[in-house]
């Protein structure tokens, strides 16, 4: 009886705490908003765009491994396969920079969709080890395409009109439609983790053999959050080739896949703000230690130790534990 | 000359014996990853890092204390396989209880730091190291030139691999091996020391990746990255074969080492990809792998 009373109650605070959690959620993404919107005139345009590109990136990382529990390990795959799409398409097809990337992002949601169904036959580690095999064919195929340039990649890919009419040479301008692009995915995101298909996958990873005895298709739930996935991470990727100009090796290498690993794992897995602020301190990092060579692999090798070790709920989660409150 | 299948003999030969060496060693380091996956549950990404230690370490002995390749063969696997049961002891086994992600992770995380490290003193170029003075010498087949020291990497190769399936299959302490991986809490009971076990499981394979190193160092150019590129193709390697079986990755190794040539001498653009191909037709067809059990 107790029992039965005392999850009655607990039911009654969640509901109630829920509600008070989307309004506590919408007021830090109305603080993001209004931060992304000063922040160019603070700091680096172009610094900013990629710190949003690769926060998308691993908000899209996120929802596979926080929520479906699934350990990709070759994520670069959809990441710099849309890169390369999309610089293809803007360059040679003449596509508006929104097609290109809209263009980018199907490639990738394709590629998600033939790679998730052969890579949910395996579970674990073998899922693992398995999306980082793909990854690396995808990495040979564009080292050897004709369309990829090899070493050097597409470079010089025109940032063009947006819709044919709004001219985004200017940074700031640019600066604006990435923040709606990255924002916007990351509100989409956020609506699929809290939506029922999203407290599915929650259910999956807690436990796969009591959410298959209650009659969900857990394949069929897998393959959708593998190819949602790998469908923003092809919109982060798509987006960057148009702000860089550039797609290259080094975003469909298999260290780019580690390296959204990195930016989860150390902002928090399984959070909703965790992979943004990883994908800051990551970036961040990057940029000052650009200088020094392989000290940046030998510090991201130890971020991954001390993390993993020490401080496996990351940035975001201790902070949240901190608070109280899930962020 | 008679032509083969369009193919010069001699030309074909010559990559099938490559093939044989790309297979020796996949199939060691698909070994060591798991003897290492089967006890301690730890998918090792560092295994490609110990692979390219290995090599470092006997370039190290070369070149500072003048220790020829017989004795780098003996004492780099020793060296670096102690290194791996200090990282088990310190690190590793601080993981067991936890998901097998955080395993992979770490071990990535290591990966990371040794190859920075080296490459940060070394660059990536690559260091020579020549074949050792005994195998130098080439042999006439009649059909082709077989080097000698190429010969010898993969009778090494097979022995070693041979020997361990022997040890885990046939002997008192691979049974023990086995045994505790079913049900460690038991096996303990029978007053078996599960723990150092699996600490020293560790080091034997971290050291046959180190001892694959050594083997390679004279073939390929010493560099940080040997191990990088290399253990993608392993990862493969495992999921085609299945990680239960010893026997399943020596035969998956040397198999796939053998396709991979024949793609390279038939239909040059495929070879880098074929493994992930097969791969990719495994999944379909028996997503297990080729000699593993379901799970």
């Amino acid at each position: 009886m107790s029992a039965a009373n005392g999850a009655g109650i607990a039911d009654g605070v969640t509901v109630r705490a829920s509600d008070a959690l989307r309004a506590h959620h919408a007021t830090i993404f109305a603080a993001l908003l209004a931060a992304g919107l000063i922040a160019p005139f603070i700091l680096y345009p172009v610094f900013l765009m990629k710190v949003m590109c690769f926060a998308l990136f691993a908000c899209a990382f996120n929802l596979l491994l926080g929520h479906g529990g699934l350990l990709s390990f070759g994520h670069a795959a959809y990441f710099g396969g849309a890169s390369y799409i999309c610089a293809h398409a803007a360059k040679a097809w003449g596509l508006t920079p929104e097609l290109a990337i809209l263009t980018g992002t199907a490639a990738a949601a394709l590629l998600g969709v033939a790679i998730g169904s052969l890579a949910i036959r395996r579970q674990g580690i073998y899922f693992a080890m398995v999306t980082l095999a793909f990854a690396q064919m995808v990495y040979f195929i564009s080292v050897q395409a004709p369309f990829t340039g090899g070493e050097d990649g597409i470079q010089a890919v025109p940032r063009g009109e947006l819709f044919g009419l709004i001219s985004l040479r200017s940074d700031l301008t640019l600066y604006f439609v990435v923040l709606a692009i990255t924002l916007g995915g990351i509100i989409m995101i956020y609506r699929i983790v809290h939506s029922p298909f999203g407290q599915v996958l929650n259910a999956i990873r807690e436990n796969e053999a009591r959410a298959i005895s209650l009659g969900y298709r857990v394949n069929g739930y897998k393959l959708a959050v593998f190819i949602l996935s790998a469908t923003f991470a092809g919109l982060a990727g798509a987006t960057k080739a148009i702000v860089f100009q550039l797609a290259s090796l080094t975003d469909v290498h298999w260290t780019m896949s580690g390296e959204v690993v990195l930016m989860t794992l150390i902002g928090g897995m399984g959070t909703v703000f965790g992979p943004i602020v990883g994908a800051a301190v990551i970036v961040t990092m990057q940029n000052h230690l650009a200088t020094f060579g392989a000290w940046v692999t030998i510090m991201q090798g130890c971020i991954f130790v001390v993390c993993v070790l020490l401080f496996r709920e990351g940035i975001v989660g201790g902070l949240a534990r901190w608070m109280r409150r899930p962020l | 000359m008679i032509e083969l299948i369009g193919i010069p003999p001699q030309v074909l030969f010559g990559q099938l014996l490559l093939g044989l060496i790309n297979g020796s060693f996949y199939a060691m380091l698909s070994l060591g990853l798991a003897i290492i996956f089967g006890l301690l549950n730890i998918v090792n990404f560092a295994h490609g890092a110990q692979y390219m230690l290995g090599a470092f370490v006997a370039w190290f002995l070369l070149t500072y204390l003048g220790l020829g390749y017989w004795w780098a063969l003996l004492l780099a696997p020793v060296i670096v396989g102690a290194f791996g049961i200090v990282l088990e002891r310190l690190l590793i086994s601080r993981l067991y209880r936890l998901d097998h992600l955080y395993g992979l992770l770490l071990t990535f995380g290591l990966a990371l730091i040794l190859q920075g490290i080296l490459r940060n003193q070394y660059g990536m170029s690559g260091l020579p190291y020549s074949v050792p003075q005994q195998l130098a010498g080439v042999r006439n087949l009649g059909f082709m030139f077989l080097p000698d020291y190429r010969a010898w990497v993969i009778v090494a190769s097979l022995t070693v691999c041979l020997a361990t399936w022997f040890a885990i299959e046939k002997t008192r302490i691979g049974a023990h091996l086995r045994a505790a991986n079913e049900n460690p809490t038991l096996v303990g009971a029978f007053g078996i020391n599960v723990p150092r076990m699996i600490t020293l499981t560790y080091g034997f394979g971290v050291g046959l990746a180190a001892f694959a190193g050594v083997l390679a160092a004279p073939i390929y150019s010493v560099n940080p990255n040997m191990g990088a590129d290399l253990i993608i193709v392993v990862f493969a390697v495992v999921v085609i074969g299945g990680m239960g079986s010893i026997l399943g990755s020596i035969v998956t190794g040397f198999g796939l080492g053998l396709i991979e040539v024949l793609t390279k001498v038939f239909y040059p653009q495929a070879s880098s990809v074929v493994i992930f191909v097969i791969m990719a037709l495994v999944l379909m067809v028996k997503p297990a792998g080729l000699f593993g059990r379901a799970e």
